[in-house]
């Protein structure tokens, strides 16, 4: 009974969630081009998007940035993360400090220190001020995610490789690195992800005629959106969905 | 991994002073002088405004409903999380990120569809003969919107707290008499302290301060202190006084990284 209770109370969560993604998925099969009401089924906004040129380029935008982003705060928090441990409390704390101020500052108050200091800079907006700023804000997700796998590191194995003859960098990629990596592979995830979803912080970083996906649909607000955009991101969801379904359940079904 | 490995902070400790440090530094210089380069206070008194105080109110208002709100459906989510099987970790975290992957825009909007007069729920509860609902553009479907796209940051921390929690602490107090309702009270709502300060910093803190969310569901009429600052920056080009007000909003940001600090040293109750 109690069990009962606690599983519609997850089901009920769980729709709360996912509703607004179903009503997005019905809507891209909605002949009827406005949201109110429903025109009967189609396919042609799936056929439609792949000839929008503007939205394939906000896409390609959206898409480069999430990548070089993530690979970037990946390398440059996976390093920090490796510094810190060698270091004093201290410094270790001031630095954990200033690694959460972008995740506890307000993404506006984010989003328009770092316009300031751009404008300030001189330097020209564009993808590259999109890209410095996601760089910035994905950086904290990365070290939140591989410092706990460093702390349960044992240090004796890297001890052990250099005893043994390795030097410091085969050490570290056959042993440290390997431990590392599924922290690092989550923490890049969630950078890519976390890129992926923003607009507050690409909307005052953006130069004019540059639009990520989250931007287009802003500025589609008050015109109507695109039911192509509907389609896209049904694609989107749906590939994610079946890749992460994939590489959870498989190994799941071998431990279990 | 000694002290000689030093130098290899170099590149973060450079990236957060240039993309951290001194950004911050221009708000404080944009929103303390005028557009002469002198320096006022009256950015920042500008929030007593009528206008702008009546932002700042509703902001503080519908946010702390919805930090509220978010805690009280993530609690009992999370403790039941928490309860599953071990192994899952992996997969319950997903199911909170997963929608993420949809654009952030559109799920509010298709709230619209959803709450609209003839929209999706209000169809259903006819069917049902129940009485529709009437809240787009009302306050409640701005703090739909906002429980809506905050609450998984609040389910995560609490989650990540109350799973860390060692069952034979609980199955010990349990052994000395003590019953469900003052085990919660006296053994794991204390142990999950810096899960719940953690979860209500990453709701209260965006919540107080979006501007999207807003637009989208609560019509043109009502203004979050996000939307005035938004403003500011992006039609009238008044950078000094949208700073002036983005310290007053860093004060409300501030007070909360000190308590999270101050109670969750260890970063236990971290998102991940």
């Amino acid at each position: 009974m109690r069990n009962t209770a606690k599983r519609i109370y997850v089901a009920l969560i769980i729709l709360f969630l996912y509703a607004p993604i179903g009503t997005l998925m019905v809507l891209s099969f909605n002949a009827s081009k406005t949201r109110a009401k429903w025109g009967g089924f189609t396919f042609k906004w799936y056929i439609e998007l792949f000839q929008n040129e503007e939205i394939l380029r906000a896409l390609f935008n959206t898409m480069l940035i999430a990548l070089l982003s993530a690979l970037a705060a990946t390398v440059i928090g996976t390093v920090a993360c490796i510094a810190m441990t060698g270091m004093k409390r201290r410094t270790k704390s001031i630095m954990m400090g200033i690694t959460n101020i972008p995740m506890l500052n307000a993404e506006i108050v984010t989003g328009i220190s770092l316009m300031l200091l751009y404008i300030s800079l001189g330097i020209k907006f564009g993808i590259g001020t999109i890209l410095l700023s996601h760089i910035t804000f994905n950086i904290p997700y990365v070290i939140l995610s591989v410092m706990p796998r460093m702390k349960q590191l044992n240090p004796s194995t890297y001890e052990a490789a250099l005893d043994l003859g390795a030097s410091h960098l085969t050490a570290f990629f056959k042993v440290v690195l390997p431990d590392l990596l599924p922290g690092i592979l989550s923490g890049f995830l969630m950078a890519f992800t976390m890129s992926l979803d923003d607009f507050i912080i690409t909307h005052f970083t953006k130069g004019v005629g540059v639009d990520t996906l989250s931007t287009k649909i802003y500025t589609e607000v008050k015109k109507g959106i695109k039911p192509e955009m509907y389609a896209l991101s049904t694609l989107i969801f749906v590939a994610v969905l079946t890749l992460l379904l994939l590489i959870n359940l498989s190994p799941d079904k071998k431990t279990s | 991994m000694k002290s000689k490995n030093k130098w290899l902070s170099a590149p973060y400790m450079l990236w957060s002073v240039v993309f951290i440090i001194i950004p911050l530094g221009m708000i404080l210089y944009y929103g303390l002088t005028d557009k002469t380069g002198a320096f006022t206070l009256n950015n920042i008194i500008a929030i007593t405004t009528a206008g702008h105080a009546k932002a700042l109110r509703l902001s503080i208002l519908l946010s702390l409903i919805s930090t509220l709100v978010c805690f009280l459906l993530g609690y009992p989510l999370a403790m039941i999380l928490a309860n599953m099987k071990a192994g899952r970790h992996n997969f319950i975290i997903l199911i909170f990120i997963l929608p993420m992957w949809m654009n952030f825009l559109l799920r509010t909007l298709a709230w619209q569809t959803l709450l609209e007069k003839n929209g999706v729920i209000n169809n259903v509860l006819t069917f049902l003969n129940l009485p529709a609902l009437k809240i787009i553009n009302t306050p409640a479907a701005i703090v739909l919107g906002m429980v809506y796209n905050f609450l998984p940051f609040m389910i995560l921390p609490l989650y990540n707290a109350l799973s860390k929690i060692d069952r034979n602490v609980i199955n010990a107090a349990h052994d000395l008499g003590a019953d469900s309702v003052y085990t919660f009270i006296r053994i794991i709502l204390p142990l999950s302290v810096p899960g719940i300060i953690s979860g209500v910093t990453m709701v209260f803190v965006p919540a107080l301060t979006t501007f999207v969310i807003s637009a989208l569901l609560g019509g043109s009429k009502l203004l979050l202190i996000g939307d005035v600052i938004e403003q500011e920056f992006t039609r009238t080009s008044n950078w000094h006084l949208g700073s002036g007000l983005s310290i007053v909003l860093m004060v409300f940001i501030i007070i909360n990284m000190v308590l999270s600090a101050v109670f969750d040293k260890d970063g236990e109750g971290s998102m991940l």
